[in-house]
């Protein structure tokens, strides 16, 4: 099962996406936002960066990119497609995920581990992991805090404490309702503003970032090519 | 009255955005636009207040702070 | 340009300069470009070691790693720009170290900054350090490099003058190394990157060879604003060019943009260049030529390319979005010759540019009043232990810096073992075993005190951070921040420094491999501190095991040679005395290596060894950084001030569970080096069993030592 990885122009976590996949048993390969067609690949990876320098808004160019058409096949399709930090900003713009990032709360960029809690399992992000299970993930941002306007998203994470609870002290940047990550309707389309590449390792802040990217590769394998869930 | 401040980026003083702005729209087939530059607009209210009054704070509030000398100028207009 | 500089031109011509050639040679000649201060006292630096392989002179200092490894790094400063503006000022320094890297090849994995402002009571100075640490991170985060680490420094000295020093490192392959060399006659000049406008007109000859003074706010060239987007993409594109073998030579555009691109790659090769002004992209419409040969606009680069490569050179250059144009050719002979609206209007010798500026051997005095101070003994000391430590832990140069390092993206490219906020920074070279320690270290008010032992000292305090990762001492480069080298007093700090820093490296056996000088920075005729920056490069091989993290019962043991009776130059003697005086002690090459040694063997030996270097607040500081982490307490042995908070050199720390200090002590007894136990962690509160100290809880010296740079910054933000 092949998973392409998306590079726009000021993508820079493709790489690491790559690595933590691979290291994981999937078959990744680079797409370039030029390319039109996904053919012979059965999921789809946004990485972080800043696409574009996240001019104008953050994702707002780039969703226009050509590839972008094939990305929204995919999803229609059922097939499994996340997002990660630049990657979700750029599917909200797309309106792959309802909602939109904007400046955290604080006007700072934040770099550092935060707790994020599982509050449902019903995704290709959260599948192997257990509903309330706190995750030590790192996020990397400056317009991470998520907005809605008027719609209802499915939460898959929530910023938290160390014990798990959903606080305001524990958001850390303002996000509604402290939301980390949320999916579509059907769960197959993922995204998150924390970063599962970078707790993979022993040496890094955790190693909880696993359980995240082996839920999407095992998403892979249960979904048919070609069939929407439900 | 309303004051709106309209801050540009002094006009020697390089946009990236934009000009990357530029680039993405003729991507998607406006190919006959120019040089693109990015404002931004503070628009402050300050009730039971003159015009004159009005006029003469804004300018102070923009020297010392709304717009950065360095590298924008502003212009101010009166609403109300 | 003085009137000897401007008949010097005359002569080299034969004829007076045309006004773009006046131009060109104004902002080559300038302190910043030409280095004519400085250039009369730097040959005797120690350059060489059979590891090097690129000295000073390129673009980057060049080091092998061994396995057909190479690591690149250097260190520059963006001073001037920053008050000017923190945010771009910050920004494009951050830019121009990225472009002296990749252009030798090499892809930039880690950056560093070391920056130094004014007292944070003051809104100005919150003003300048909020805009430099949001430049800095907004710049490495969005051109996708991450910032690994850095130092701070906050005094009076640089209210009028922040620092803001940026270093870089990259790796590469031993045949993927770029110099930025013309190449043979017929060799294309192509320019990439961003298009050229009307950026820092006179930037670094108006700004950086130049003080501040009551008419600065009047002195406004257009600022050069960085687009890391644009950046991004020229590294992407670089890089792709290297590795198909397309370029002889790349130089990137900084201080003095055109005219130095052209002229030093010609200079270096031998050869000569035609330029062709008409044929380069531009931003702004109807530039004159002096306008064109001394824009400073950012993010641009010159590749030398065989003319039979340039097609393909810009099909990869539309491939990753970027501008290119054919602006010149390398020519037979050694004129540069300019082009504009299709007539020549510069011929001057290529070389002449860099090879001919001035060299100034610039008075230099000792000031008179150096004896006294180093004579002065210290005021009695009447402040209690813990209100000492409390007051130190408060200073924002020593307290928690993680307002600045969580700004940045320290993890990008998941190589980073350590990260901001200790000692050193230790990334994996991935596919190997090695790894690669950084430290950076700076001390305005030890080397004001005296700066040539000031210098010495920061080499050893830079070797120890490196070592106590593991790593060993490979390469070294400094930034030197200096006042005006017109008066003597500063011509005598600086060649004070620079024998310091040689004799350490000498002695060290480290070769400097590069190097940055700053002079000018002076308001209204005041100087700075002395204020040498070094920043050292060391190889971990393989890289250590994880240190242990603090736990209850661990022994401390302090390890190096017994602190002497000195606080001079001391943060102690700054903060808590308000003195300055008395001279720091010097360092002892001997002691230096062995605890150099020791720091390297224990992290290897032993594993999980914990250690840590002592230097600005003295042991207790250390003691207190991992303490306050762990929120554990301990029962120390450290009473007198002297004991506490002295700054001598060579000095570490090493936590180990009770009952296996023995290996450790077998290990500092094999190596030579002096060890002593001087606590035992346990219980929440610091306490001091051997004096009649009151107890500390480590819950208020965590409040205090969170908030110092925090509370100080509460509001700021970034737009």
């Amino acid at each position: 099962m092949t998973v392409g990885i998306v590079t726009f122009p000021g993508t820079n976590c493709e790489q690491d996406v790559a690595y933590a996949l691979d290291a994981l048993g999937a078959a990744t390969v680079p797409v370039w936002h030029r390319e039109t067609s996904l053919d012979g690949i059965e999921a789809v990876v946004l990485p972080g960066g800043f696409a574009h320098g996240d001019y104008l808004r953050t994702g707002a160019i780039a969703r226009f990119s050509p590839i972008m058409a094939a990305v929204e096949k995919m999803a229609a399709e059922g097939r499994p497609v996340l997002g990660i930090c630049n990657g979700f900003q750029i599917l909200c713009e797309a309106g792959l995920l309802p909602g939109a990032l904007i400046a955290n709360q604080d006007l700072r960029f934040i770099c550092r581990p935060v707790q994020l809690r599982v509050e449902s399992t019903d995704s290709i992000l959260t599948r192997a992991a257990t509903a309330g299970q706190v995750l030590t993930i790192p996020l990397n941002s400056y317009e991470g805090n998520y907005v809605t306007g008027d719609t209802t998203p499915n939460v898959a994470l929530r910023y938290c404490d160390t014990e798990g609870a959903v606080t305001d002290a524990a958001n850390p940047n303002g996000s509604r309702d402290s939301i980390a990550g949320i999916t579509n309707p059907t769960g197959t389309v993922a995204g998150l503003m924390p970063h599962p590449e970078r707790a993979i390792e022993d040496f890094m802040a955790s190693t909880d970032g696993r359980v995240l990217l082996e839920s999407f590769v095992a998403s892979l394998e249960s979904i048919p090519v070609g069939a929407g869930r439900d | 009255m309303r004051a709106v401040v309209t801050i540009t980026r002094r006009r020697e003083i390089a946009d990236p955005e934009g000009a990357t702005i530029q680039r993405a729209l003729a991507d998607l087939g406006f190919g006959d636009v120019g040089a693109v530059r990015v404002n931004r607009t503070v628009e402050l209210s300050m009730p039971g207040r003159d015009q004159e009054y009005v006029m003469s704070a804004v300018r102070a509030m923009c020297e010392k702070m709304l717009a950065n000398p360095v590298m924008e100028d502003y212009e101010i207009e009166i609403l109300d | 340009m003085t009137d000897d500089e401007f008949g010097a031109v005359n002569n080299l011509l034969g004829r007076p300069p045309a006004d773009p050639e006046l131009a060109m040679y104004s902002v080559m000649w300038s302190e910043h470009c030409s280095y004519k201060s400085s250039r009369a006292h730097l040959g005797g630096l120690p350059t060489d070691a059979p590891w090097v392989v690129v000295g000073p002179g390129e673009n980057a200092g060049v080091v092998d790693l061994g396995d057909g490894w190479l690591a690149a790094i250097r260190i520059e400063s963006h001073n001037h720009p920053s008050f000017v503006e923190p945010y771009q000022g910050a920004a494009t320094g951050v830019g121009g170290i990225l472009r002296d890297i990749f252009t030798m090849g090499a892809r930039p994995v880690g950056l560093w900054n070391q920056i130094r402002f004014g007292d944070l009571s003051e809104p100005h100075n919150r003003y300048l350090f909020n805009g430099v640490v949001a430049g800095i991170g907004g710049y490495g985060n969005a051109v996708g490099v991450p910032t690994l680490g850095g130092e701070v420094e906050f005094d009076p000295s640089y209210a009028g003058n922040p620092l803001v020093n940026v270093m870089c490192l990259g790796i590469l392959r031993h045949d993927q190394l770029v110099l930025g060399t013309a190449g043979s006659p017929g060799t294309v000049a192509v320019l990439l990157g961003a298009s050229t406008g009307r950026d820092g007109i006179g930037g670094a000859s108006v700004l950086a060879s130049a003080g501040f003074d009551e008419a600065a706010g009047a002195k406004r060239p257009s600022v050069q604003v960085g687009d890391p987007f644009e950046e991004k993409k020229l590294i992407e594109a670089c890089l792709d060019l290297y590795e198909r073998g397309l370029v002889v030579g790349v130089q990137d555009l900084g201080a003095a943009g055109l005219t130095c691109a052209a002229s030093e790659p010609a200079a270096r090769a031998g050869v000569g260049m035609d330029l062709n002004l008409d044929a380069v992209h531009l931003r702004e419409p109807d530039m004159t030529a002096p306008e064109l040969l001394m824009s400073e606009s950012q993010e641009r680069m010159m590749a030398f390319v065989a003319p039979d490569q340039v097609e393909e050179v810009l099909g990869i250059a539309a491939k990753w979005e970027i501008e290119a144009s054919v602006v010149g050719t390398v020519s037979s002979g050694d004129r540069l010759r300019v082009y504009h609206n299709g007539s020549q209007i510069v011929d001057v010798p290529a070389a002449s540019l860099t090879d001919e500026a001035p060299v100034l051997r610039r008075p230099i005095a000792r000031p008179d009043r150096i004896d006294e101070i180093w004579g002065r003994s210290d005021p009695a000391v009447n402040t209690p232990l813990d209100a000492a430590l409390l007051g130190l832990l408060d200073d924002p140069g020593l307290g928690d810096r993680s307002w600045i390092y969580e700004q940045f993206d320290h993890m990008l490219f998941l190589n980073t073992v350590q990260g901001p906020g200790r000692d050193g920074s230790l990334l994996r070279v991935r596919g190997t075993d090695k790894g690669l320690a950084v430290s950076s270290d700076g001390n305005g008010w030890m080397c004001q005190l005296d700066p040539r032992r000031g210098a010495e000292r920061l080499v050893y305090e830079a070797a120890l951070n490196v070592a106590v990762l593991g790593a060993r001492p490979l390469a070294v480069v400094d930034n030197l921040n200096f006042g005006s080298p017109e008066k003597p007093n500063v011509m005598w700090q600086f060649t004070e420094t620079l024998a310091g820093l040689g004799d350490a490296c000498e002695a060290l056996g480290v070769p400097i491999v590069g190097g940055n000088v700053s002079f000018y920075n002076e308001t209204d005729g005041r100087d700075i501190f002395p204020t040498p920056v070094v920043g050292l490069l060391g190889l971990a091989e393989p890289i250590p095991s994880r240190p242990r993290p603090v736990a209850e019962d661990m022994v401390i043991l302090l390890l190096g040679p017994a602190q002497s009776a000195s606080l001079a130059g001391s943060a102690y003697q700054k903060t808590i005395l308000g003195a300055l005086g008395g001279r720091p002690t010097r360092i002892e090459p001997e002691a230096g290596g062995r605890s150099i040694e020791l720091a390297i063997r224990l992290s290897h030996v032993v594993p999980g060894s914990l250690l840590h270097d002592v230097s600005q607040g003295g042991t207790l500081i250390a003691l207190a950084e991992l303490l306050i982490e762990a929120g554990i307490g301990a029962k120390i042995d450290l009473a007198s001030t002297t004991d506490a908070f002295g700054e001598d050199p060579h000095r570490f720390i090493c936590l180990v569970p009770s009952g296996q200090e023995a290996d450790v002590v077998q290990l500092a007894d094999e190596v030579g080096c002096a060890v002593r136990t001087i606590g035992l962690t346990g219980g929440r509160a610091l306490s001091f069993p051997s004096s009649g100290i009151d107890d500390i809880p480590v819950d208020k010296l965590l409040t205090v030592w969170a908030g110092s740079i925090r509370d100080r910054m509460q509001g700021a933000v970034h737009e």
